[in-house]
């Protein structure tokens, strides 16, 4: 369901939608049945819309909900109609946000707001650690206090250079905040396996007419099936499965459009087939095998020379005479017809899109974008820290490398104040005048 | 009691002639105020109650702001100072402070005279027992002589004197400092204001006599060379300089303490306040790391012609025989003598959360707080907050704006909002790890930070005004002749002196001044114009340029910050009413009253989330 709130939601709607009944107006709180269409006049889905009018809604503003098909694909596509209409995409709470500035929250709804709200601007610690499970949690406390104790001793120094304290060993330090920074990468390192395992990963099936996509598309969804959203329509330009290959969910998309993209003459088809391998985690550029390379073979290289991409050579049960050379790709031959070669790419596709991760091990998994973020900037600090380290550089600019560092793990793990620090100092070291 | 009045009416009174409140009314003054400053005893003025030292980390800096905005400690203790060494020289240049051995009575004796001379100040002695005031402002004091003094604004700087209760050993008696009554009566009338009043504790080591030490067992430790002067008024300092010594606690001192320690007054729980963590007593550092075996004290002369030595790290509450007894045990000590005992003392504060940034009290409009009566401990923390005060006192009295200092403008900045924003669980000291833009609050840009905001005041002379413009100036030309002179391959002699030997192509001096291993003291041997510059010219230019990358980062932390800083929560702001916020969080500030949304931000406990309810509100009820 997508969600549009605001005095322009009527607006929006009527700018898309075709009522199957000839309404000109809307009653508020009715639901209609019809097509949404783009700019083009083509289908994108088929729903049924309502409109709320103000002040009867849940945010107290005019709302509209469009309910669609499931399909992420078409989810998408709706909201990708809007904002190029010129709406934008809510904010986490948001809504609820809007409903308590409107005045629409009773007592009780209203503590839940501050926690909603608390999970958009989010730096509290509990709130954030709950979000950060297990290992996870555990390794970034545990990097956190490495980075802290560091500043304790750091500060200790600046603060107090007259007092009997623990030799400045910047080897030591250097060292401590080496291993820091290699823990770092090993968590960020995690995050695209992390990301597709809570995602999916999308996997374009890109080639000719009848090179034997939808037979690879079939054969793929095989005895692996684990859900399947057949999205139906023989306008739709994709054709969307869901599977999981070697327990990574997947996403197959088989370019039915494209193909009538890969006409030379349609400039337009190539650009948006292009634009569509873009968006691909993985490509599979298949070739057949018992043909002749052709022009449009190359055509349809050419589109997803930009992405990560395997050169499936298909048709292996027949006489092989295509000659591959042209193309960079890994080739994995297989024939959808006697099965053969279909586990080696299955195990291919979940390997490159874990990378090193292996989902049975006990590692820790990085899924969230924003901790992503956080941790690849602490990174950068910690990563010039040792540079200055390395440069000489006085003191207090390590200081700053790692107060900052520390600031942005705060966001994922609570902040560390300048009274943790005093308290650090007093607490280990035997100071004062 | 009959009461009288004194006749004149006086603009500000200070309470207490201390480092606070000498600041207070020699500002209140020299902004135009009709000022009184009342103390219990002029022979104690800008007294140094524990040790005889000026400035260090953070309080060097205090010192610096201070004088930047025209106060009178960076002047008094260059005049007064025996030994002056700068700190942290190698640990990057906004953590170099200024620290300085005074002569406790000379600093004494020329702070007197400077408020004695200065126009439309009196000095007076009395105890202030009572405060008077007319509706919700205050109006003046009451003397326990019986006499009435009316002012529009005052300013109390209380030091330990409320109440305060002295402890040696197991024995206890009031008194405001050795030797000297406490004061009394000005607590309960502070309570029957409403504000809340808080017990704190805080100690000193004994005296020892310099004719009773063995020195030639302790290692010496002397000023610098060059010394760098606290003012930015004082072009040099020549003067024959004193020394330090270090010495040692050992075992057996560990273990005379241990031996004795039911006879502390610390340990045996009589005593009710709280302790800085950051100035353990003795006992304290012996039970609470029994693996040290020796703790360092620097031995610190109180004075060139006093034979009174202070050693640092000492204070304690143990009684006076017991005292005598661990010193005996220290190499150099085996014969001292102790000329005054260490004591501990007890004395009564104000929850400074309580207050207004400005450092007025919010029940009572005029009525302004600094020094120890907020809970912080230090000579440089009190008369920074003492200036800010008289400052406020003046203006409030004159219907002028008040003046707040952000915590991006100065440790007094910082300083004040941690007071007024987070509670008081122990006497407050400043640290530079206090400050989160650290990187631009150095003791060499004070001038630059405040210098400005004194002058607007009234509190910055001509004199002072017309040096720190030639040095911007000066600051100026210098990174133009470092932007346009180039040292070339051919310069043979500049080449030489630079190290530069392979240099290809000509190099300006500014970007040989990154280099790490450039100084602008080589490229001043170099270039006859950037040599004609004054050394805190040059000191400037040389971490305005070096160090470019990170100031500017610190910067744009700032900026990232202002937006919450800037917005200005309404006074008497109803919380209990905002229903989304926590009750923890609405009776937090209900009691904190932030004055922007960025204090706010700082109260413990306020979450972002809270914060963001209250953008909201705000923004409602701007909208109606």
């Amino acid at each position: 369901m997508v969600r549009i709130s605001g005095p322009q939601s009527l607006s929006a709607l009527q700018k898309y939608f075709r009522p199957t009944s000839r309404t000109k107006t809307y009653l508020s709180h009715q639901l209609y049945h019809g097509l949404l269409l783009d700019e083009q006049g083509q289908h994108v889905d088929e729903v049924m819309a309502v409109y709320m009018a103000a002040p009867h809604t849940y945010t107290r503003d005019d709302v509209v909900e469009i309910h669609c098909h499931g399909s992420q694909q078409v989810v998408k596509s709706i909201l990708n109609l809007y904002l190029c209409y010129g709406l934008r995409l809510a904010q986490a709470g948001e809504f609820t946000y809007r409903a308590f500035v409107n005045g629409r929250l009773d007592l009780g709804q209203a503590e839940a707001v501050a926690s909603l709200i608390h999970a958009k601007t989010d730096s509290s610690r509990k709130l954030a650690l709950a979000q950060v499970e297990g290992l996870l949690s555990r390794t970034l406390f545990d990097v956190t206090e490495s980075l802290r104790h560091t500043q304790v001793l750091l500060e200790a120094w600046i603060d107090f250079p007259e007092e009997e304290l623990p030799k400045e060993d910047l080897h030591h330090i250097q060292q401590v905040m080496a291993q820091v920074s290699k823990e770092i990468v090993e968590i960020t390192d995690t995050y695209s396996a992390g990301r597709v395992l809570s995602e999916g990963a999308s996997i374009l099936l890109v080639g000719r007419p009848n090179v034997g996509k939808s037979s690879l598309l079939n054969a793929l969804l095989g005895e692996e099936r684990a859900i399947v959203t057949d999205v139906p329509g023989t306008t739709r330009d994709l054709l969307e499965e869901g599977v999981t290959i070697s327990g990574v969910p997947v996403r197959l998309v088989d370019s039915a459009g494209l193909r009538e993209s890969m006409d030379p003459v349609e400039a337009e088809g190539i650009r948006r087939a292009k634009q569509k391998i873009q968006q691909a985690d993985l490509v599979l550029f298949l070739v057949d095998g018992s043909s002749e390379v052709g022009e449009q073979d190359l055509y349809a290289y050419d589109a997803c020379q930009q992405a990560p991409a395997f050169l499936v050579r298909t048709k292996l049960d027949l006489p092989q005479i295509a000659d591959t050379s042209f193309c960079p790709y890994t080739e994995y031959p297989v024939s959808t017809k006697v099965g053969l070669g279909l586990s080696e790419l299955r195990s291919a596709i979940a390997e490159f899109l874990l990378g090193s991760y292996l989902p049975s091990s006990e590692t820790v998994l990085l899924t969230e974008q924003r901790h992503y973020d956080a941790l690849i900037s602490a990174g950068r600090c910690l990563a010039r820290f040792i540079e200055s380290l390395a440069l000489g550089l006085p003191l207090e600019f390590l200081v700053f490398e790692l107060r900052e560092a520390l600031h942005l793990l705060g966001q994922i793990s609570g902040e560390t104040t300048s009274d943790d620090v005093l308290e650090g100092i007093f607490s280990s070291f035997c100071v004062g005048k | 009691m009959l009461m009288s009045g004194y006749g004149k009416k006086y603009d500000v009174i200070v309470v207490g002639a201390g480092h606070a409140g000498c600041e207070a009314a020699l500002a209140a003054a020299r902004i135009g105020c009709s000022t009184l400053l009342l103390t219990m005893g002029l022979d104690t003025v800008a007294q140094m109650s524990c040790n005889p030292a000026i400035g260090g980390l953070a309080k060097g800096h205090l010192v610096h702001e201070v004088d930047a905005l025209g106060g009178e400690m960076g002047l008094n203790i260059d005049a007064t100072g025996i030994q002056f060494r700068r700190l942290n020289m190698k640990k990057g240049p906004a953590v170099r402070a200024a620290r300085a051995q005074a002569d406790r009575m000379a600093y004494s004796a020329r702070m007197k005279t400077v408020v004695e001379q200065q126009e439309l100040l009196d000095l007076k002695q009395g105890v202030v027992v009572d405060l008077l005031h007319a509706g919700d402002r205050i109006a003046g004091v009451r003397t326990r002589d019986g006499l009435d003094f009316l002012a529009r604004s005052v300013v109390l700087t209380t030091g330990t004197f409320m109440r305060g209760l002295i402890h040696v050993g197991l024995n206890s008696y009031s008194g405001g400092r050795a030797g000297e009554p406490s004061s009394e009566g000005l607590s309960e009338a502070l309570r029957g204001l409403g504000l809340t009043v808080g017990r704190l504790k805080t100690g000193t080591p004994a005296r020892l006599s310099a004719r009773s030490i063995d020195f030639s067992c302790l290692e010496k430790q002397s000023g610098d060379i060059n010394i760098k002067p606290f003012s930015f008024m004082t072009d040099a300092i020549v003067r024959p300089q004193v020394d330090c010594y270090i010495a040692h606690t050992n075992k057996r001192t560990h273990q005379v303490i241990r031996e004795n320690i039911e006879k502390s007054a610390l340990f045996a729980g009589v005593i009710e306040g709280i302790g800085p963590r950051y100035c353990p007593s003795i006992e304290d550092k012996v039970m609470r790391f029994p693996g040290k075996d020796s703790h360092q004290s620097f031995l610190e002369p109180e004075g060139r012609n006093s034979s009174e030595m202070y050693p640092s790290g000492l204070s304690t509450s143990l009684p006076p025989d017991v005292q005598l007894q661990y010193f005996r045990t220290m190499a150099g000590f085996s014969q001292v003598e102790i000329m005054r005992p260490g004591y501990a003392i007890e004395y009564d504060f104000v929850e400074p959360t309580q207050l207004r940034p400005t450092l007025e009290t919010r029940v009572l409009r005029g009525l302004f707080h600094a020094g120890q009566i907020n809970g912080t401990s230090g000579y440089e923390e009190a008369a920074a907050q003492g200036l800010l005060a008289g400052i406020n006192a003046a203006q409030s009295s004159l219907d002028r704006e008040p003046l707040t200092l952000g915590r991006d403008q100065g440790y007094l900045g910082v300083m004040v909002d941690d007071l007024v924003t987070q509670p008081t669980l122990e006497p407050y000291r400043m640290f530079t790890s206090r400050s989160e833009y650290r990187l631009i609050l150095r003791e060499d840009n004070a001038d630059q930070r405040l210098t400005g905001v004194g002058r607007l005041l009234g509190l910055v002379s001509d004199e002072r005004w017309e040096r720190y413009q030639q040095k911007q100036l000066q600051v100026g030309q210098g990174l133009q002749i470092l932007q346009q002179e180039t040292v070339r391959p051919s310069d043979a002699e500049a080449v030489a002196a630079l190290g530069l030997d392979g240099l290809k192509n000509g190099i300006s001096l500014e970007v040989l001044l990154r280099r790490p291993e450039i100084n602008i003291e080589q490229l001043a041997t170099v270039s006859p114009a950037l040599a004609g510059l004054s050394a805190a010219a040059l000191e400037q230019l040389e971490i305005s340029v070096k160090y470019e990358g990170y100031i500017k980062r610190q910067v744009e932390q700032v900026e990232r910050f202002r937006q919450q800083e800037e917005v200005v929560l309404p006074e008497g702001m109803d919380y209990a009413g905002i229903e989304s916020l926590s009750s923890e969080v609405r009776e937090k500030l209900t009691k904190i009253q932030p004055v922007t949304l960025g204090q706010a931000s700082r109260i413990s406990g306020v979450t972002p989330a809270a914060i963001a309810v209250l953008q909201i509100y705000l923004r409602k009820s701007r909208h109606g």
